[in-house]
């Protein structure tokens, strides 16, 4: 199954009182079937913020969020994790380092009284590259990529249908970046998963999402197609600015 | 040229405890160019800068020759260490979160670094300290120096660090991942002072990354390492016509802005890049 997602009118204050942060005034975007949405931004812009309130891990937001046109705040906790999971930016703060793999994995299985564990641990490791013996292995006996492997597996051991991957390669070097950027993609065409995918690196939007979302202070200053980054169709100009940058970087100009 | 400021012969380093050498035989020279060390994680290039400033209290360190312009790294005690670190070698760390002093002013930082390695008084070099942070293009620098390490934002904070470390007139900077903590737009800008900076005062730099694309634009020269060993060495414009498959590899893996979305190159590491040593 894929889902569409759609927020609208977003918004959410830290806080109480005369010192109540506004962090998100009014987000709104919607991202289609299989589709994988980018959100890019500086850091403190609200990028992740957006994530956790989808997912609700934050929960005192106002506004709207769909999946498939259900609110999720309508969705019970249970049918939620099977429809959305989140990856984590650093797999070294991810992982419980007492658990092993096997722990790890195999918690969802149980608290949703889903049978035929091994099975489910074998396809979720093999889905991700891992050989089965890795699920004796502790956090520390695996390297960065390999850790995030791991979170993919648990994300990925409820068969969800959304994905929210907050910065999933940029504690890892490019080396392993590649791995489990192509390991994302593969999984998108074998599962047609939706994506929405935080990044700063706008090297890899353009390798990944179809759209993104440029965020800055909070709001959505412009929704581009993936094409916009090189060819420099951005009216914004935060947009243009970090484009610019990042095409400086890569030493394009 | 002239003669180099730095020298390494044959470094190898052990950290207390390690059964293997976590740097294997280096060599390399700087003169008053931008050199760029870079690596995947685990490859001994910060630990290498850290030695040339003796900063691996508990690891054994071993070379032919580590030659600072006339002085011996490996001979002096810490006493003298104390005269050259900070003073004639600097280093600016990755993250400012972490680096700088919560709980000191961001200025009485900066200006540590005067008093210590100069006769002065506090009032002189408080005025060292802030034309020290205009000249690393900190609006309102009066301002900056009053305020502590969390009123200031990640980039302006990496520029401090740049600004203690310059205000010494160090020979030789050593950048560990100076801008890894920063977002894009700020990173150019940080790069850009910093490089400036360098060139105006003919500082040696040697710039720590594991970011391909920075080595390319803001060094001459690139030393590539792979598991404690130097593989390969280039200069950074022809990067591109890199020779080693690592190297290669390393750039045959990073997704480009405008690149085709075909799966991305995977490093195919072979045991002999292990052992085999730079040409």
């Amino acid at each position: 199954m894929t889902v569409s997602v759609e927020t609208r009118n977003l918004s959410i204050s830290f806080g109480h009182g005369p010192n109540a942060l506004k962090v998100l005034p009014d987000v709104s975007f919607s991202v289609a079937p299989g589709e994988c949405f980018g959100l890019v931004g500086e850091s403190g812009s609200g990028k992740s913020t957006v994530l956790r309130c989808i997912s609700m891990l934050t929960d005192f937001w106002k506004g709207d969020v769909l999946i498939n046109g259900r609110s999720v705040r309508d969705i019970p906790l249970i049918e939620r994790c099977r429809i959305l999971q989140m990856v984590f930016q650093d797999p070294y703060g991810s992982l419980h380092p007492r658990q092993s793999v096997r722990t790890v994995l195999s918690e969802p299985l149980r608290i949703h009284k889903l049978d035929d564990r091994e099975d489910r641990m074998h396809k979720a490791l093999s889905d991700v590259g891992l050989p089965l013996s890795f699920l004796d292995r502790f956090p520390h006996q695996l390297s960065g990529g390999q850790r995030q492997r791991v979170a993919i597996a648990r994300a990925l051991i409820l068969e969800p249908s959304l994905l929210l991957l907050d910065e999933p390669t940029s504690a890892l070097d490019v080396s392993v970046q590649a791995e489990v950027l192509n390991l994302l993609q593969r999984l998108r065409d074998e599962h047609g998963f939706t994506y929405i995918m935080v990044t700063h690196d706008l090297a890899v939007v353009d390798h990944m999402c179809d759209r993104f979302a440029v965020m800055l202070r909070g709001e959505i200053t412009e929704i581009l197609p993936r094409e916009a980054i090189s060819g420099a169709q951005a009216t914004h100009p935060y947009s243009r600015e970090l484009i610019g940058a990042s095409l400086e970087y890569e030493g394009h100009v | 040229m002239n003669r180099p400021i730095l020298d390494v012969k044959n470094l190898h380093i052990r950290y207390g405890g390690a059964s293997t050498d976590a740097v294997r035989g280096v060599s390399f020279t700087l003169g008053r160019e931008r050199l760029g060390i870079v690596g995947e994680s685990g490859s001994g290039k910060s630990t290498v800068g850290r030695a040339l400033l003796r900063l691996l209290p508990s690891a054994r360190i071993s070379a032919d020759t580590m030659r600072f312009e006339d002085i011996d790294l490996l001979s002096l005690t810490e006493k003298q260490m104390l005269a050259v670190r900070g003073r004639r070698m600097s280093m600016i760390l990755q993250d400012p979160k972490f680096s700088l002093n919560p709980i000191r002013k961001v200025g009485d930082q900066v200006a540590e670094t005067y008093l210590r390695h100069f006769k002065c008084s506090r009032q002189e070099a408080r005025d060292k300290a802030i034309a020290m942070l205009g000249a690393v293009k900190i609006n309102d620098p009066d301002r900056v120096f009053e305020q502590y390490p969390h009123e200031i934002s990640g980039g302006m904070g990496q520029r401090v660090m740049i600004a203690m470390m310059l205000l010494a007139d160090p020979d030789v900077v050593i950048a560990d991942e100076p801008t890894s903590a920063l977002d894009v737009t700020v990173r150019l800008q940080v790069l850009n002072i910093l490089d400036n900076l360098v060139r105006d005062r003919g500082i040696g730099l040697i710039m720590i990354s594991h970011d391909l694309n920075l080595v390319r634009n803001f060094c001459d020269r690139v030393l590539i390492m792979y598991a404690g060993r130097v593989v390969e060495t280039l200069a950074a414009r022809d990067l591109d016509k890199a020779q080693h498959p690592y190297t290669r590899g390393l750039l045959a893996a990073q997704p480009r802005i405008g690149g085709a979305r075909a799966p991305l190159a995977v490093l195919d590491r072979r045991p002999e890049w292990l052992e085999e040593v730079s040409r």
